[in-house]
Formats: C-alpha cells, sequence, structure tokens
C-alpha cells in the first residue's frame, strides 16, 4: 500500500521554517492568494492570530478562516543587527508586534520603511511577500 | 511564616567560557562544593532533579548520567526544564517532593555548557525556546525580544539608554569581586558613549551588547532538606518561606503587557502571600538580568517600586549594596555570567550566603530576608523564592 501522503505545506512560512505539518496548513494558501489569514471558533466566535486548529475557549475544532484586512497599531518593535543561523542575509531586518484590537500580529516591518520613521503607535497593515526560493512570507507596510 | 523547609547546601562552578571538561565533570563541582558546605556525605541524598535547557550538548537524559558520576544511584533523578529558570523550577519541584513526605533530602543540580556551538548556533537554540512555528521564521533571538519589552517600556516610562547603561555598569562592580564571575571587568557609562567601544555596538535596538548578558559554561547546586534533617545536619539553614511560579503566552500575540512579565508579577503574589511578608521585608535581591531591561522591569514586577519609578532606583543607586534593596550584587547574570540551567541555582546560592553573612566582599549589611527572581525564556516561565533565616 502506498504511503499516505504528508501535508507538508507550512515549511513554506518564513525565511526558515522550523515545522512542516499543521493543521491550519491552509495559512499558506491563503498566503499564496496574497490574504494573511486567522481563525474563528464557529461555536464562540473567537478570533485566534495565529491561526489555531482548536479553540480553548470550548474546547471545539470546528474553525473558519477569516482574512486580515484593515490595519493596527505598532506596539513594539526592534531592528536586528546580529541574526540567528539561517538569517544573516536578511540583515538589518526589524521585527514587530501590531495590535488589530481582537487580536495581535507577530512579524517584520518592510525595509521600504527607513527606520527613523518608525514610531511606536503608528497604523500598519500586513502585505503577503515572497522571499526566494517559493518561501512566502508577509511584513507590515505603511496603510 | 512556615520553617519546614530548608537549603542546607548551596555549590557553584566558576562560571567560564569554554570549560575544559564533559558536563558530568562540571556538574561534578557545584555538587562537591555544595556537599562540603552542608559538611554532609552523598549517602543522605534521597533525591536528584537534573536542571538544564536541552541541546547544548550531544547528551539525551542528562540526570542518568550526572547521576552515576555523583554517586547517587541509585536514588531517583530526573531531568527538568523551564529554560533559563530550569534550576529555580528545580528547586519548587524538589520543595514539593519533600513537603509531600516522599524524600527527606534533594539535591538540585543546575549545568549548561553552552561554549561547545558558536554564539549564533546559540542564539539559534534559544530563538527556539520561543514560537518555533509563527515566530521563529521570521528569525527572533532573545536580545531582540527583550528589546521589543525595552522599546515599549522606554516609550511609555521616558527610560534612557543611559539608564539601561547603568543597570549594566551597577553588575560589573560586583563582578569585578566575585571571583566565580564570567566578567571580571569593569564598564563605565562612557563605553556605552564611544561609538568604537564594543559595549555600544547594537545587538536588537535598543539593546547594545552591553545591554547583554554573558553566555557561560557552569554548574550550580543547592540542597534542600526537611525540618528535622535540616536542623540535624545544618548549624546555618536557611528557610524556603515562599516559592511563586507562572506561565505566559509563548507568542507576544498573545500577550497584553509588554512594559513587564506577567510571570514575575504572578509569582511574586503567590511567593510574598506564602511567606507573609511585603516586598518592603526584603533585604537582598536576586533578579533575571539576562537583559539590562529585564533588572529593570523585575523592580517593578517584584514591587520594589511602582510601575515606571524604576529608572529612580537605578539613578539613585538604591539598588546598590549600600542602597535601600541592594539587587545582583553578585554581578548578575549581565557579569556573572549565564549558564542557563545553572542560573537559579547560583541566585539561590548568592542570597544563601548573603543570608548567612558568608558573602564575603558582596556581603549587604545584616539581610534577614531575601528574593530570588528567575524567568525561563522571554517572560514564558516565572520563578520567585522568598528565602530567610
Amino acid at each position: 500500500m502506498a504511503k499516505k501522503e504528508m501535508d507538508v505545506r507550512f515549511k513554506k512560512f518564513g525565511t526558515v521554517s522550523f515545522t512542516a505539518t499543521t493543521k491550519v496548513n491552509d495559512f499558506i494558501d491563503y498566503l499564496e492568494k496574497g490574504k494573511l489569514a486567522g481563525t474563528i471558533c464557529k461555536k464562540c466566535g473567537k478570533k485566534y492570530f495565529p491561526p489555531r486548529a482548536d479553540c480553548y475557549n470550548c474546547l471545539d475544532s470546528d474553525m473558519d478562516w477569516f482574512e486580515i484586512d484593515g490595519t493596527g497599531k505598532l506596539i513594539t518593535y526592534s531592528t536586528l543587527q546580529y541574526a540567528p543561523v539561517g538569517f544573516e542575509k536578511d540583515l538589518p531586518y526589524t521585527i514587530a508586534l501590531v495590535d488589530f484590537g481582537e487580536f495581535k500580529v507577530f512579524g517584520r516591518i518592510s525595509k521600504d520603511i527607513p527606520e527613523d520613521e518608525i514610531k511606536v503607535g503608528m497604523e500598519l497593515k500586513p502585505k503577503v511577500v515572497q522571499i526566494s526560493d517559493g518561501q512566502l512570507s508577509f511584513e507590515f507596510v505603511k496603510p | 511564616m512556615d520553617k519546614k523547609i530548608a537549603i542546607i547546601g548551596v555549590g557553584q562552578s566558576a562560571f567560564v567560557r569554554g570549560y575544559p571538561g564533559s558536563i558530568r565533570e562540571l556538574a561534578f563541582e557545584a555538587f562537591k562544593e555544595a556537599l562540603k558546605d552542608a559538611s554532609m556525605s552523598t549517602r543522605e541524598i534521597g533525591a536528584s532533579v537534573i536542571c538544564s535547557a536541552p541541546e547544548y550538548d550531544k547528551q539525551r537524559s542528562p540526570a542518568g548520567v550526572l547521576a552515576e558520576y555523583l554517586g547517587i544511584t541509585p536514588k531517583p533523578t530526573f531531568y527538568l526544564e523551564s529554560l533559563c529558570s530550569s534550576s529555580s523550577m528545580g528547586v519548587r519541584v524538589a520543595y514539593s517532593l519533600i513537603a509531600s513526605g516522599l524524600h527527606d533530602v534533594v539535591a538540585v543540580i543546575g549545568f549548561q555548557k553552552m561554549s561547545e556551538i558558536s554564539s549564533a548556533e546559540s542564539q539559534e537554540r534559544m530563538g527556539r525556546g520561543a514560537d518555533i512555528q509563527w515566530e521563529s521564521p521570521f528569525g527572533t533571538m532573545m536580545p531582540a525580544y527583550y528589546a521589543m519589552y525595552a522599546r515599549a517600556y522606554m516609550e511609555k516610562y521616558g527610560l534612557t539608554p543611559e539608564d539601561l547603561a547603568s543597570v549594566r555598569v551597577k553588575a560589573a562592580t560586583y563582578g569585578q569581586i566575585n571571583e566565580k564571575a564570567v566578567y571580571r571587568k569593569p564598564v563605565t557609562l562612557e563605553m556605552f558613549k564611544d561609538p568604537d567601544n564594543p559595549m555600544s555596538s547594537p545587538v536588537a535596538s535598543p539593546l547594545r551588547v552591553g545591554d547583554c548578558c554573558a553566555n557561560a559554561d557552569g554548574s550550580s547546586c543547592v540542597i534542600l532538606a526537611n525540618k528535622e534533617k535540616a536542623e540535624a545536619l545544618s548549624k546555618k539553614p536557611i528557610w524556603i518561606l515562599g516559592v511563586g511560579a507562572a506561565s505566559e503566552s509563548v507568542n507576544l500575540a498573545g500577550r497584553d503587557l509588554f512594559t513587564g512579565l506577567s510571570v514575575a508579577i504572578s509569582a511574586a503574589e503567590q511567593a510574598y502571600k506564602m511567606a507573609g511578608v511585603t516586598p518592603k521585608d526584603i533585604d537582598v535581591a536576586e533578579v533575571h538580568d539576562c537583559f539590562t531591561i529585564a533588572e529593570v522591569m523585575a523592580y517593578e514586577n517584584l514591587g520594589f517600586c511602582k510601575p515606571g519609578e524604576a529608572k529612580e532606583l537605578i539613578r539613585s543607586k538604591e539598588t546598590y549594596k549600600e542602597g535601600t534593596i541592594p539587587v545582583n550584587v553578585d554581578g548578575g547574570l549581565l557579569s556573572k555570567g549565564h549558564p542557563i540551567g545553572a542560573t537559579g541555582g547560583s541566585q539561590i546560592r548568592t542570597i544563601v550566603l548573603q543570608l548567612r553573612g558568608e558573602a564575603g566582599p558582596m556581603q549587604v549589611k545584616d539581610p534577614k530576608i531575601g528574593l530570588v527572581h528567575n524567568i525561563g525564556g522571554v517572560g514564558l516561565y516565572g520563578n520567585v523564592t522568598i528565602l530567610g533565616r
């Protein structure tokens, strides 16, 4: 009998992905369509980002996807001058946390925004980007 | 205050770069010192808890290997990890093993040999102590996470880069007089202002090299005993008055507080309540200064001052040895060094020596109650331990 093929779509996430299999692999399909998506519990309506396959509120696993649109506020950020193994060629880059109200999103700020223009509280929106070798990610850009 | 479980022996290896031996030999150094400190024989130990963060050395399941080398087989032993707070968590577990009546005497041995891998590899492993699915793919590492807290804190409360540097200057003041510290050199504010000085070199804005602790190889050992054994074996038992522990969302997206660590606030509340003391009762403290900003937040999270007021403690030098609340007068993680799994045990050792009046040149004047604040990951795990004479 043929081995069941594993769904390893998540390998495509980020500069270096550390895991390949997750029940929320459709996240990658959304990225491929240029969309950033989280999950929402069909039962209690709680929105999750990063997306989850399971709701810890009602212990239910019936989830829908929702697309993130609109802007959020920058909570905090840091620009790295050193990088862990595998990320050296990206330097310098800025990681950030952005508040969308019902959820927060962790990611990188686009290099199109000069560091001296980055301010806590500024409005940012996510934009899906193709990195290299087909890897997919997202970054925050000015609205 | 319930005096039912005591620390009767403490030991620590020198914290060094490039320890010239294996992990079992490294662990032996702290173990031997703790047994000599307690003037007791290995036979008294009923169980051991072996603590480190995995993946820095090749050995899997190190508990068995260490127990054999230390001569504590066939007594039960197991491995425990909560990243950088592993050995404080080990002390908490040892406390419960004794409180339950399962064992009379338990040894907590923390170790870490970080120098087998490069600094970049070490950063990658530490970074994987965060969320590898949703954060690590962006190229995260520990200094950058704490830098995000530093940014949020500085924006909200007006803390300056010089305030952060002042924390490092204090650490170095005591690192110089701690013969077990990895970084024994002085650090000045001028170094942070000099663009050619490595201390001022940016790592992850707003943190610079000088804001980051020193990786090190090292080991620590804390021996706990019940009241009966403590009073029989030890002339100077130091009592565990309170223990607190908490956890937090690993992904920053799941958190609400970015100007402090919720785990520290929660663990401190538990420990104060259990000990029946308040922050004002603390005479000497060890806090988890893996980065300068971490010490700043610790002052507030432990209640040594109100939120936003830590900079006043720093500027008035109240956390120096002669101040109202001496903090990290052994050099802290910044200068003493941070061999992850050994750190909590080393902090506890410092407070035990302080309470006994045996801290040598680092001795604070007649402390009666001391506190240890030990954090795992980026505020992922938090342990607070309160000790008294």
